[in-house]
């Protein structure tokens, strides 16, 4: 699953020569995202200018506790990943998949064509890139290809980071996901302390590296950008083994550890919404009154809902208990079965996010034990 | 079309008429409304046909008086279909805080002749006394739940009213939340969705407006806000507001005493 390595040499560039890459890449027509602080976080949003970038913040991030510290000097990206992830922008919350009309003699069905916005990224983690990897086998491997999705994909251009720390909530290195981009992003970036090393990661990069890059990166700064990454990934304390986390969690589908956690999940599926690869949509219909006008919306939906296993006979999976065991065997164990890829790839995401902080890594170790 | 227009009636409660004018707020609709089902009893609007059967009863308001108490059986007997709509008829409503007091005592406060009220010692949900097919959360109804009712209901089909928590809708807004970055007490992991996540777009709390989701499990997040220094108080009362007599929060005192007793057996306080 690991994406092919980079191509091209490493260029070094002055910071501010950020602002020449986010200018050029808005000539070209892309709306520019990135990490922005907003409501007490580092949200994924709009910007057009160097200054909008969250310079010297980092984010603690624990169970269930997310809060930022500034300091007046410090990088653009010393942060790790907030609570946006990139799955919002190609597999949006709520989207109407078929309009169906009332004409003379009888219904007319519309299917919407997808929306093809350009969209530059900057900032995407390691973490993050191997999510969308994973997300583009759900929506595009196989037989059915999801439109909307490939269309919203083939629009990004991705500029990735280097991560030059870790939080504690963070354990990418177990999963080989990160800290380091090995791959997937247009433009590979890794700040040192004045300037940026780059790379192309695509043949469309070529152009903006050449644009903002002034000269090829010495030997000792390729070696300072090589460290950075090592230091966030000596600095992760929570682990999972991906080798034995399926047999772990499939042997032991009635540990008694599963009705501990039902006790303290709040099946709210907060976990679920921020996770980059959660899949999981459902289809309304929305009709008007006169029964003219149907739209069929998808919307992002959870297997901690009892509506996501609603059935004839009821849910399938009614209790807390089944519906946690349902998120994570299918996170860390079902997913390898079903796409052959993990579904995690150690973004933490859930961890901070739980509004009581329980933590996947303690379960999975919980359970390593054996059966209880 | 559908083959008949459904006959409807608003009944109205112990309330303040909030969740009536939701309906009357839906003006562009409203038309609309009118031509799909015959508004035949609606105080608040004008029509009151008391004759005959209603296929649809939508009820607004809690039981709080030995007439509400009697009123409510007739009304059950002439709805083919009973509909409660609000805080105050799925929960009770802010009146219910009676229920946790003493209202006679409440009574000689509020009124100069308290002699001429009569009074139930509790304002109770309407389910507590009939059967009730469909429940329409919210202080007040959401508007677009509202016309997703009646349109189910024109159409002959089950309206879609899912039960899952406020923070499913706030992260599919991208909301940052407001429990996890500022440390805010925020109820919305034991809320129904309904609202459109006003209040932590809003950067505050959810009040529970739409009362307690499937599973709402108090014990644990009352335990969670309890440990970060919440004060048990300050927890209790923002439960027990709109919807703090729906079966799902009325035990949250309980709940959060026995909390903190655990936490006072964990942690001893030093001998004196
Ligand atoms: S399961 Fe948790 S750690 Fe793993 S990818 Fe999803 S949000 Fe990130
Ligand atoms: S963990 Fe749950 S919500 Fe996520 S993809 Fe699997 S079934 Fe869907
Ligand atoms: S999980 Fe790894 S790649 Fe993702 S933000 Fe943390 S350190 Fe960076
Ligand atoms: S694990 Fe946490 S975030 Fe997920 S449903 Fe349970 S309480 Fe909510
Ligand atoms: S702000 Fe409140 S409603 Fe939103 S996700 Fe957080 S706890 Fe849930």
């Amino acid at each position: 699953m690991t994406p092919a390595p980079p191509p091209g040499p490493p260029w070094w560039m002055k910071k501010p020569a950020l602002q020449t890459l986010i200018d050029r890449l808005r000539a070209d027509g892309y709306e520019v995202l990135g990490p922005r602080m907003a409501d007490g976080a580092i949200t994924l949003a709009p910007l057009t200018n160097l200054a909008h970038l969250p310079r010297g913040v980092r984010d603690d991030q624990q169970p269930g506790r997310y809060r930022l510290t500034m300091a007046d000097d410090g990088g653009y990206f010393d942060h790790v990943v907030g609570p946006h992830s990139l799955k919002p922008l190609v597999f949006p919350p709520r989207t109407t998949v078929l309009e169906v009309l009332r004409v003379r003699d009888g219904w007319e069905y519309r299917t919407p064509e997808p929306p093809q916005p350009k969209r530059a990224i900057l900032g995407v983690r390691a973490c993050d890139l191997h999510a969308l990897a994973i997300q583009d086998r759900v929506f595009l491997g196989g037989a059915y290809r999801d439109p909307e999705y490939a269309a919203r994909r083939a629009g990004l251009f991705l500029i990735a980071v280097n991560c030059s720390r870790s939080a504690p909530t963070c354990f990418c290195a177990s999963m080989n996901t990160g800290p380091a981009v090995r791959g997937g992003a247009d433009l590979i970036l890794t700040e040192l302390t004045d300037g940026f090393l780059g790379v192309a990661g695509s043949d469309r990069a070529a152009p903006y590296l050449a644009a903002v890059g002034e000269r090829p990166a010495s030997p000792e700064e390729q070696a300072e950008a090589a460290a950075i990454p090592q230091r966030a990934a000596a600095q992760q304390t929570r682990r999972i083994d991906p080798t034995t986390v399926h047999d772990t969690l499939m042997n032991n589908l009635e540990h008694r550890r599963w009705a501990d956690v039902a006790k303290r999940c709040l099946s709210c599926a907060n976990c679920t919404m921020v996770c980059p690869t959660c899949f999981c949509s459902t289809v309304n219909d929305v009709s008007d009154l006169v029964g003219t006008h149907t739209r069929r919306q998808r919307v992002w939906e959870s297997c901690f809902n009892e509506e996501h296993s609603h059935t004839a006979g009821g849910p399938v999976h009614p209790t807390t208990k089944s519906r946690y065991r349902q998120w994570l065997t299918h996170k860390l164990a079902t997913w390898i079965d079903q796409f052959g890829t993990s579904g995690c790839v150690g973004c933490g995401r859930c961890i901070t996010w739980c509004p009581v902080g329980i933590d996947i890594t303690e379960e999975v170790a919980a359970m390593e034990g054996g059966r209880v | 079309m559908p083959a008949k227009k459904p006959r409807l009636a608003v009944f109205k409660f112990a309330s303040c008429d909030g969740c009536q004018l939701s309906l009357l707020d839906c003006e562009e609709e409203l038309l609309t409304v009118a031509e799909q089902v015959e508004i035949a009893y609606f105080l608040e609007a004008g029509p009151a046909d008391t004759r005959g059967r209603y296929d649809v009863g939508l009820v607004e308001g809690s039981i709080s008086t030995p007439h509400d108490a009697e009123r409510i059986q007739a009304i059950r007997a002439q709805c083919d279909s009973l509909v409660t709509i609000g805080a105050c008829a799925t929960a009770g409503g802010i009146q219910a805080l009676r229920n946790w007091g003493d209202a006679d005592e409440f009574a000689q406060h509020v009124y100069a002749r308290p002699e001429y009220i009569r009074t139930l010692a509790t304002s109770t949900p309407i389910a507590d006394h009939v059967k009730v097919d469909f429940e329409l959360r919210g202080c007040p109804v959401n508007k677009q739940q509202l016309l997703e009712l009646i349109s189910a209901l024109v159409w002959g089909r089950t309206p879609r009213l899912p039960r899952q928590s406020v923070c499913v809708e706030c992260k599919r807004r991208q909301v940052v939340c407001v429990a996890v970055a500022r440390g805010v007490a925020c109820l919305g992991p034991v809320t129904q969705i309904g609202c459109e996540v006003i209040c932590p777009s809003y950067d505050r709390e959810c009040f529970g407006c739409f009362g307690p989701k499937e599973y709402p499990n108090l014990i644990s997040l009352g335990r969670r806000y309890q440990r970060d220094g919440h004060d048990t108080a300050h927890l209790t009362r923002l439960v027990r507001s709109f919807n703090g007599y729906a079966p799902g929060f009325r035990t949250v005192d309980k709940v959060l005493a026995k909390n903190n007793h655990a936490y006072d057996s964990q942690n001893p306080s030093p001998p004196a």
